[in-house]
């Protein structure tokens, strides 16, 4: 068998979603743990030093990059499959088979993940290309370090409801996404234990309740002043 | 058990050939009991149309006790009717009451085309096998029955994969037409033998690629196949089938 | 060609014998003669494989989608083999003995004991296969009992053994087509062989996807089609099963042998109404743990749990204690016959028996609560524990019962009553599995030679591999090596041209028929024919009259049936008609054997041949021979008879009281 067949092949192209998806998963542990800080009700000190400790070393700028380039392969063999598995069907059924068998969020994957590209688009502008590419305000806290302030960022993002309900619909895309996506990589990576299987899906829906319902959290905690 | 007479209202898929575009006829059947299987209720209604002078729907079927796999009717909106782990030949009329409509359309799947109208053509699922889902083991070559110990649990699981009857209703319901639980079941049940060790590598990479020239689509794992196979082949298969790949195209020494 | 060809010396060295002296083929040679195979059930697939495998140009045809869907996948219960793995006293000779006296002393000593001695081969091969076989805990494999024995010889995979023996023997043959020496045709069904110079050289078969005719030539033709129950309409075979290829074979010059040696399997779902169109089996293999019975009070009226244990008639187990419910096949259908005819039957339709698990789901239970350590267990820990390994052992059967009756067997006793099952008659075939016809070979069901009277359960599926993996690939070479020389006739030879036409001036016929009845119908009314004078006993008075009523069957068939459709498609009406018309004139001959057999045997029971208490009488003095039908025009047969001599296992009064 050859490399390229590895990853190309029907099983293939399951393998770079599932190890992707994996990727996304543990990309999403640091994320929601780092942006927990805002609840440190420290006027968001913590989170301002964490969040430009994940941009200050070379190491975490080849880490973004892998990330974006994760991201994309993910995006890309998504619709790559979906747009391929679909013309496997030219005459479809009459009675379609609905939920008998099937979770709905099991079969809308493709279009769970394009509203969780629409979301993500707005939060990469709102959050990422700021802090990255344009002039933003700074703040220093003592000993002298001076870090873009972007839990006052937040602050004035989540302001306007009609962004807040934006991630909150961005997050209940995610949380049915992981739902399937979670206990779904690592079939497709094969893990096939009975007793590996009864841990993993019991993680997965932990997961994808908690983190989503974390992340959906801090907007409402800004909008609402929870947090200061 | 009490027993019933219904009658119904068939939409059912007619088309003549592979070339015709086909489409749904209704019919009305009556007196039909709670006692028949599915399939001799649509004999009743062929019964009829012969003696009216038309032609009868032809459909797949042979053994008619849940074991040969050639039944193969999409009812209802699934594969082989209402109930779990059946075949539509062990379906009874008793899933149905006085009044219903029922929908009856062949397998769908490029990979299936109709024969005519509730026939399909699954050789590609023959085609499949002859990939690799065999034990490379000549006549009389065989050592003694008993030389091998297999674990018992191992025993079971591969029994449970090679109870697979090559119906295709998991291609059937699959939203990818994908025929990856077929597949698998056939990968385990070999793989989970220590007869099956030598070729474990190569049977399942040649499987999977003529499976993707015959036009199936790729597993998204929603486990529709799992849950309208007659036979309830688990989706832990499919687990199995793509660790057994991605072990293949690890270790694989070209 | 009339002769067994049995080779000389002691019944255990003819074997032995045969294969060291049996002329052979080279391998260049081999690939130059081509064999063609119709049916791939256990037989046909094994045999098509190993001939594949040795380097034969194979051709193998089947009528359904898929080789993998042959009737022989729907075996539930098992298959023998001598290993004694149980070390309780098995060994080829017991086999041999077993399957002989199981069937009635009507069966060709020779051909059993080969069976019995290649039967051990078999489990090798098909371990080796991959078929996952029941194990023990300890890894090895796992037997049980079946009906005619007392030893445990049956190896099994849960309830669906014929399944997994076929799928090892299919994939055996997948592999040869990829390999390419074997081209595989599905929905393809035989319709005429083609007789060159007296051998046969060839067949005729059509495409059922376009209805297209097909010449194809082989040196040899093995024909592996299996049985021909469905000349009753209702039977536990497949909707498609049919007796076609082997008749054709037969009208031009195959003898047909024993045809009325019909098996009647005693556990049956019973028939609910007129709409039937098959029944379903329920494994003999329940029979190890369930136990029948009726009540003792006639028509009475209670639910089978509402019945004491001191009102209930556990018939089988009063009138046979020494084999008790695993008396064989013939004697348990008949003494349940006997008692639903005397008024005890069960159910609604009065024609049925009760097989019940209670006491085995307790014995288990209770063995189970000591395993997992519970003292004092409860009745419910018991019953628990038991329902666990009963569903184990039979899940399948017990979940397809409930399916079809929409009764639970776990709390509610099943309802059982016999039907058709098998067919120990078949083409007469000589120790090589030759029919009369030089080139053409029938194996499996579809031959008549070792099963005598009545079949023993679980030595089906021995039959059909023994013959397809471990006799043909030998006796065919003895054929075949005479024919290295003879190069392959081109299918525009007039024989071919002069069988197709019959073929399709036959179809033509039926379809200008074009009269009011489906052929459905006139099945129907053959089955009942032959169900109620020629099923489970008869009498001269019966079988003189249905011979009649076939008679005026078969006129009314063809002047009156209707096919729809056209002959050049896809069109199951006229597949069936055809198989319906040779059923007709198949019936009418079983009747015929019938009646000249004025003795009682195995499944053939003449209510004027039985002993005071109503058993089978043989009448081994005139009636020791195998009936060999020739065809000589239309419902005339002539009668030959190979006697059968018995060295070794002398015939006796059987008995399993």
């Amino acid at each position: 068998m050859k490399w390229s067949e590895l990853f190309t092949s029907s099983v293939g192209k399951k393998f770079v979603m599932g190890l992707t998806g994996v990727f996304l998963i543990l990309f999403l542990i640091v994320h929601v743990g780092l942006n927990a800080c805002i609840w440190a009700m420290d006027g968001g000190q913590m989170f301002n030093l964490a969040a430009n400790f994940m941009g200050s070393t070379v190491v975490m700028r080849i880490l973004e990059i892998g990330l974006f380039a994760t991201i994309i392969l993910h995006i890309v063999q998504a619709y790559v499959l979906e747009l391929q598995n679909r013309r496997k069907r030219s005459i479809g059924y009459q009675v379609p088979m609905g939920n008998k068998g099937s979770k709905w969020y099991s079969r809308y994957m493709g279009w769970l993940g394009t509203l969780i590209l629409f979301f993500l688009i707005v939060h990469i502008r709102n959050f990422w290309v700021p802090s990255r590419w344009l002039e933003m305000p700074e703040v220093t806290y003592p000993p002298g370090v001076t870090v873009h302030d972007l839990f006052g960022l937040m602050k004035d993002t989540f302001t306007n409801i009609w962004l807040v309900l934006l991630y909150l619909l961005g997050c209940v895309s995610l949380a049915f996404h992981l739902m399937h996506g979670f206990q779904s990589a690592f079939r497709s990576l094969g893990v096939y234990n009975n007793r590996y299987i009864h841990l993993i899906n019991g993680i997965g829906i932990g997961f994808s309740i908690i983190v989503p319902l974390a992340f959906a959290m801090m907007p409402i905690s800004m909008y609402l002043n929870w947090v200061q | 058990m009490e027993h019933y007479t219904m009658n119904l209202t068939l939409k059912v898929w007619r088309q003549k050939n592979k070339k015709d575009k086909g489409s749904f006829e209704t019919y009305t059947v009556s007196d039909i009991s709670s006692e028949m299987s599915f399939l001799e209720m649509f004999d009743v209604l062929n019964e009829r149309m012969v003696h009216e002078g038309k032609e009868p729907i032809a459909f797949d079927h042979d053994c008619r006790e849940g074991i040969c796999g050639m039944c193969s009717m999409y009812i209802n909106g699934r594969p082989h009717g209402p109930w779990e782990g059946t075949t539509t030949c062990q379906l009874h009329m008793r899933a149905f009451k006085d009044g219903d409509t029922i929908v009856v359309e062949p397998w769908r799947a490029n990979a299936f085309p109709v024969i005519k109208d509730l026939v399909v053509d699954r050789s590609a699922f023959d085609r499949i096998i002859q990939a690799g889902g065999y034990i490379s083991v000549n006549t009389g070559n065989a050592v003694d029955a008993n030389a091998t110990p297999i674990e018992k649990n191992k025993a079971d699981t591969s029994f449970a994969a090679a109870a697979c009857i090559g119906c295709g209703a998991c291609v059937a319901a699959c939203k990818n037409s994908s025929a990856l639980l077929f597949l698998s079941a056939k990968v385990s049940h070999l793989a989970l033998l220590p007869q099956g060790g030598p070729e474990r590598k190569t049977r399942v990479v040649d499987m999977i690629a003529q499976m993707d020239k015959e036009g199936f689509g790729s597993c998204t794992s929603t486990g529709a196949c799992e849950a309208v196979c007659p036979k309830e082949i688990p989706i832990t298969n499919i687990a199995r089938l793509n660790a057994e790949y991605g072990h293949a195209g690890l270790t694989s020494d070209k | 060609m009339f002769k067994s060809n049995i080779p000389d010396g002691s019944l255990d060295k003819k074997w032995e014998d045969y294969k060291g002296h049996v002329k052979l083929v080279n391998p260049a040679n081999k690939r130059s003669l081509e064999v063609i195979i119709i049916g791939t059930g256990l037989a046909g697939a094994s045999a098509a494989a190993s001939l594949g495998e040795m380097g034969y140009k194979v051709k193998a045809f089947c009528f359904q989608d898929s080789p993998r869907r042959a009737h022989s996948i729907a075996a539930q219960g098992g298959i023998n083999a001598a290993k004694n793995y149980q070390n309780d006293g098995d060994s080829t000779f017991r086999l041999f003995y077993d399957t002989i006296k199981g069937g009635d002393y009507r069966s060709r000593e020779s051909n059993v004991y080969r069976l019995a001695a290649v039967s051990a081969s078999i489990i090798d091969q098909c371990v080796a296969q991959g078929v996952p076989f029941a194990r023990e805990y300890g890894g090895l494999l796992s037997n049980r009992s079946f009906g005619g024995v007392q030893v445990q010889r049956t190896f099994y995979a849960a309830g669906q053994t014929g399944q997994q023996l076929l799928i090892g023997a299919y994939q055996a043959l997948e592999r040869q087509v990829a390999l390419g020496t074997v081209e595989m045709f599905t929905r393809h069904e035989m319709l005429e062989i083609v007789i060159i110079d007296g051998k046969t050289r060839g067949i005729i078969a059509r495409n059922l996807v376009t209805g297209e005719l097909e010449r194809h030539f082989g040196h040899a033709v093995l024909l592996a089609s299996g049985g021909y129950g469905n000349v009753f309409y209702l039977s536990t075979n497949a909707m498609g099963s049919n007796v076609t290829a082997a008749w054709k074979a037969h009208k031009q010059g195959a003898y047909f042998g024993n045809p009325c040696f019909t098996q009647i399997h005693p556990t049956c779902i019973p028939v609910t109404g007129d709409h039937q169109s098959k029944l379903t089996l329920m494994s003999e293999s329940l029979r190890n743990d369930g136990r029948i019975w009726v009540p003792k009070e006639k028509n009475d009226p209670r639910k089978p749990g509402e019945i004491p244990e001191a009102e209930r008639d556990y018939y089988l187990e009063r009138r046979y204690p020494a084999f008790g419910n695993l008396v064989p096949r013939d004697v348990a259908s008949r003494a349940a016959k006997e008692r639903c005819d005397a008024g005890y039957g069960v159910g609604t339709s009065k024609q049925a028996v009760y097989l019940d698990f209670a006491t085995a789901i307790e014995r288990y239970g209770k063995t189970e609560c000591r395993k997992h350590g519970i003292d004092n267990p409860t009745a419910e820990d018991i019953r628990h524990h038991g329902v666990e390994v009963v569903k184990e052992k039979y899940g399948n059967l017990f979940d397809m019962y409930a399916k079809i009756t929409g009764e639970d067997p776990y709390t509610t006793p099943m309802r059982i009553y016999p039907a058709v099952h098998y067919t120990m008659g078949g083409l007469w075939v000589d120790y090589e599995l030759m029919t009369t016809i030089p080139g053409l070979y029938a194996m499996g069901e579809a031959n008549f030679s070792d099963h005598g009277a009545n079949r023993l359960g679980a030595s089906a599926l021995m039959q059909g591999l023994a013959d397809g993996y471990f006799v043909i690939p030998y006796t065919i070479g003895n054929y075949l090596a005479d024919e290295i020389r003879t190069k392959a006739i081109p299918t525009s030879h007039a024989a071919f041209e002069a069988a197709e036409k019959i073929v399709s001036e036959r179809l033509s016929q039926l379809k200008n028929i074009n009269g009011t009845q489906s052929p459905e119908s006139f099945h129907k009314r053959l089955g009942k024919i032959m169900w109620d004078k020629c099923g489970m006993a008869r009498n001269e008075a019966g079988l003189k009259e249905a011979i009649e009523e076939i008679r005026a069957l078969k006129a009314e068939f063809w002047r009156d049936v209707r096919i729809t459709g056209n002959i050049a498609e896809f069109n199951p009406e006229l597949d069936k008609a055809g198989r319906v018309a040779d059923f007709i004139e198949l019936g009418e001959l079983m009747c015929q054997d019938a009646l000249m057999r004025r003795e009682s045997c195995g499944g053939h029971f003449r209510e004027e041949m039985q002993t005071e208490d109503g058993e089978a009488k043989r009448d081994d003095a005139n009636f020791s021979f195998v009936a060999a039908w020739e065809y000589k025009s239309d419902s005339n047969w002539e009668l030959h008879k190979e006697q059968l001599e018995f060295e070794v296992a002398h015939p006796s009064q059987r008995s399993y009281k």
